[in-house]
């Protein structure tokens, strides 16, 4: 029985070591953000860091790359609409 | 044996850079009718117009030449937004803010003198600020709107402007390196290149921090030298969390100092892509490319000093670039008596990409000419001697 993290109200599973992007692709999430201009899905690309397209809120810290941050059970990982940053509109 | 440069047709005006000066000199030249040619010993705005932030400023001059240019050049960036679309022209207008009382003295003082040349500025008391822009801190002492102040993004600027170009008859020519001069009795007659000769009755040195080196082939003296500075880029934030170009008004300070050590003022603008850019830093230190930590800290902190809401925003990377600076901080523009045939429309420092287009327009008006819509005198290179 693996470990695992809530993901938009519902259980992923993933093994120690691995990343939010690879859990979710592993668990057959293809895309967990929209972008901000058309709102079109977006996922894993690069899957190294570099291209900041898998974005994923993850404990309430939008734009975090999904592919670099390690899943752990204590952190819940929401999919992201736009910027993220919401709660900055005025 | 002379090799040529394969060109359709010899070109009458050789411009020397494709950043976003030499763009605009190849569009106003073209658009008036001459043949262009632009090369450059890399890609388009490969170097200064490509590390900038995009600013076309009246509000950080002072009374003085380099003012009359800005508010010349705010008139042909409009022109050129009309003409040539794609390169996010937005004239979002400037807020200056004031830390201190003295430091709001100096703001009005360089209003009053601003106002008697033409520009609008207007004061902002503190509780006015937010109206402005919400996110400001809330203990600044004043303000100045500038509603004349725009923002364009440099790189794009400087291609579509060379796409124009084009289109009216100009050939660009990336990574071509420009490696002397060709000579007549009667003064330049074109450059060597490491893809040939090219022969052209008037030669264009926008080579920005560069420019110095093409002037040095030619056999004068054009004392331009770097001025480093970083800008940080941020995620993308939603469009109304910085509205304006707003900056401290030390910065007007800072750009004048000729202390060489680190300086840095708090220069803040979004993007129409999201992100959101913190400037600034300048630094005498040759074209030195390291990362500087205790520049980006400073620059860091002082964004968040104007606007705390970055505090929680995150820095995807940071660039650098070398602005080019005369001594006197004017740039260089206009035909050299000491050369003729040579035209430097170089050494704009930070305002490169502001008055690029009133470069364009002054450097075309000389080549075809005919009087410039602005007093040229001031920078002229015969100043150097």
């Amino acid at each position: 029985m693996s470990d695992t993290f809530d993901f938009d109200g519902r259980a992923v599973p993933f093994e120690p070591g691995q990343t939010v992007g690879a859990a979710l692709i592993a668990d057959g999430v293809r895309s967990w953000r929209t972008t901000r201009g058309r709102a079109r899905p977006r996922g894993i690309f690069c899957g190294i860091g570099v291209c900041f397209d898998c974005l994923v809120t993850v404990d309430g810290a939008p734009n975090r790359r999904a592919c670099l941050v390690p899943a752990t059970t204590d952190l819940p990982v929401r999919s992201q609409e736009g910027t993220g940053h919401d709660d900055l509109d005025v | 044996m002379v090799r040529l440069m394969t060109v359709d047709r010899l070109p009458e005006v050789v411009v020397i850079g494709a950043g976003v000066v030499g763009a605009a000199c190849a569009w106003y030249a073209a658009r008036a009718g001459l043949r262009v040619t632009v090369v450059d010993r890399g890609p388009v705005a490969g170097g200064t117009t490509g590390a900038g932030e995009g600013n076309i400023l009246v509000s950080d001059k002072p009374a003085g030449p380099e003012l009359e240019l800005a508010r010349l050049s705010v008139r042909c960036w409009r022109d050129l937004a009309d003409a040539v679309e794609g390169f996010e022209y937005d004239p979002k207008g400037g807020l200056v803010v004031a830390g201190s009382a003295a430091a709001l003295d100096g703001l009005r003082a360089t209003a009053s003198g601003q106002r008697e040349r033409g520009v609008t500025a207007t004061e902002v008391r503190p509780d006015e600020l937010h109206e402005h822009e919400p996110h400001l801190a809330d203990d600044l002492a004043g303000g100045m709107y500038y509603p004349e102040d725009a923002q364009v993004q440099p790189a794009a600027a400087a291609a579509r402007l060379l796409r124009d170009a084009r289109a009216h008859g100009a050939a660009v020519r990336p990574n071509v390196e420009v490696t002397g001069v060709l000579r007549s009795r009667d003064g330049l007659a074109g450059v060597r290149t490491s893809a040939g000769d090219v022969p052209a009755g008037a030669v264009v040195n926008a080579a920005g921090t560069w420019g110095g080196e093409i002037a040095a082939l030619a056999g004068v003296d054009v004392p331009v030298l770097p001025r480093r500075g970083f800008v940080l880029v941020t995620e993308p934030l939603p469009p109304g969390v910085v509205r304006h170009k707003v900056y401290a008004a030390e910065y007007v300070s800072d750009v004048a100092s000729d202390d060489a050590s680190l300086q840095s003022s708090p220069v803040i603008e979004s993007t129409a892509a999201g992100p959101v850019l913190l400037g600034s830093s300048r630094e005498r230190v040759g074209f030195n490319r390291t990362l500087s930590v205790p520049a980006l800290r400073r620059i860091a902190a002082h964004a968040v000093r104007l606007f705390p809401v970055l505090a929680g925003a995150d820095v995807l990377r940071a660039y650098r670039g070398f602005r080019p600076y005369c001594p006197d901080h004017l740039p260089v523009i206009g035909p050299d008596a000491r050369c003729p045939g040579l035209y430097h429309a170089c050494g704009h420092e930070g305002a490169g990409v502001g008055l690029a287009a009133a470069t364009g327009h002054v450097v075309a008006r000389a080549l075809t000419g005919h009087p410039p819509g602005t007093d040229p005198t001031p920078f002229l290179p015969e100043r150097f001697g």
